[in-house]
């Protein structure tokens, strides 16, 4: 089967399976995909904001600060769904050699660092006039840092790795275990207000219920939304910048030989 | 077929893998649980008394009623408690704006006798975001939304 020139063109199970790892059908989805996600996301995220910053009313106890919410909890909800979105995607490399998932895992690392940092600069933020400081080393407020450096450390490596590729395939595996390896802390951030006391509340939102009244709840979810449409049209982005880099590079080593 | 099976194979390494890394890490999350502890809940403080003059955090609702001011005009007085347990806290200094009476607090001090002396407060905020101007607001809500509009 190795011998094969091609086959995943061959095989109709591999055509199945890997429809969509071929780049040329990706690329044709994306061109259009990712500027309506970008389009939907950017009219949601500043209708959701600007709903959220304006018109809600003031809450009862935290009065105007509470408008933060609309930034802090969908920076931090993206902020894990990056790295989840690395996770899975490292999953699909390791188990079924797919060659797009590698780079969606890559194109994930960036947004995700950022939404990151958003949420723990808008915390910190919040947190000096709500609980009376910047900063403290709670369960929560840790775990998320440490997220953040996760995703430093992800991104470094991806780095060496593509630095490396000419070598090989291994630098990639690593960075793809890592990825796995990592994601052991998204449910320790979920859980760590629930395990250890922590100055972090509780989940204000669970399976099906809210604690979130439905004049905040509403600008909430539709900013959350928005958010995560950005968040998908900017790994589009991304994966196509890395394809057009992969091809570049091909093409110029190809030049090179001939 | 021995791609496949290669697939397969490795799907249940990682499977395994994950499975392990994942109760690791949860076992030593959960050995952690009481060391990991942001503060001390009275209840804990009342089981297992630390050395007096030792910094510890403590952590719990601020009960209702309980807050005095001192003659002094600085220095207060109040009383927290998680259901089980009650401590008096004293306090000298400027309190955060969410400290009111039936919300959470956390205390960084030390016990000095049967008093939890206070170096600095945090309010602890719960999951709750509703508007001031709820119409079904409880009783307890509303005597927050008094409480902090003095």
């Amino acid at each position: 089967m190795r011998a094969g020139p091609c086959p995943v063109e061959k095989d109709p199970k591999f055509k199945n399976m890997h429809g969509f790892a071929n780049p040329a059908r990706f690329l044709r989805l994306a061109r259009w995909l990712m500027p309506l996600l970008l389009g939907v996301g950017l009219v949601l995220a500043f209708g959701a904001l600007a709903w959220g910053l304006l018109m809600v009313p003031p809450d009862r106890l935290m009065g105007q600060t509470v408008r933060i919410l609309f930034i802090h909890v969908p920076c931090a909800w993206l902020g894990m769904a990056g790295w989840t979105t690395i996770a899975v995607s490292s999953l699909v490399e390791l188990v079924w050699r797919h060659p797009l998932a590698a780079i969606a895992a890559r194109a994930a690392a960036v947004p995700g660092a950022a939404f990151t940092a958003m949420c723990l600069i808008t915390g910190s933020i919040w947190a000096r006039p709500t609980w009376g400081t910047w900063w403290v080393w709670d369960g929560r407020l840790t775990s998320y840092l440490i997220l953040l450096f996760l995703y430093f450390g992800y991104i470094a490596l991806a780095g060496a790795a593509q630095r490396d590729a000419a070598a090989g395939s291994g630098a990639s595996r690593v960075t793809a275990i890592f990825g796995m390896v990592g994601a052991i802390n998204i449910p320790i951030i979920n859980r760590s207000v629930v395990w250890w006391n922590s100055l972090h509340q509780p989940a204000s939102i669970t399976m099906g219920k809210s604690a979130i009244d439905g004049t905040f709840l509403w600008p909430l979810l539709i900013g959350a939304l928005g958010f995560s449409c950005i968040f998908g049209g900017v790994v589009l982005a991304r994966m196509r910048t890395l394809l057009a880099d992969i091809q570049a590079e091909a093409r110029l080593r190809r030049k090179a030989m001939a | 077929m021995s791609a496949i099976k290669a697939k397969h194979q490795r799907l249940v390494l990682l499977v395994i893998a994950l499975a392990a890394l994942i109760g690791a890490g949860l076992l030593a999350a959960w050995a952690l649980s009481k060391q990991a502890s942001y503060f001390y809940v009275p209840s804990d403080l009342m089981a297992h008394p630390p050395e007096q003059g030792r910094a510890v955090r403590l952590g719990g609702m601020v009960q209702r009623g309980s807050i005095k001011t001192m003659p002094d005009g600085v220095t207060i007085t109040f009383v927290v408690g998680d259901g089980k347990a009650t401590v008096p806290v004293r306090y000298a200094g400027i309190t955060p704006d969410l400290f009111v009476e039936g919300s959470g607090v956390v205390a960084e001090g030390r016990m000095e006798g049967k008093t939890f002396v206070a170096d600095n407060l945090l309010a602890k905020h719960d999951e709750k975001y509703v508007p001031r101007e709820m119409k079904d607001m409880t009783e307890g809500q509303a005597k927050a939304v008094v409480a902090e509009t003095k």
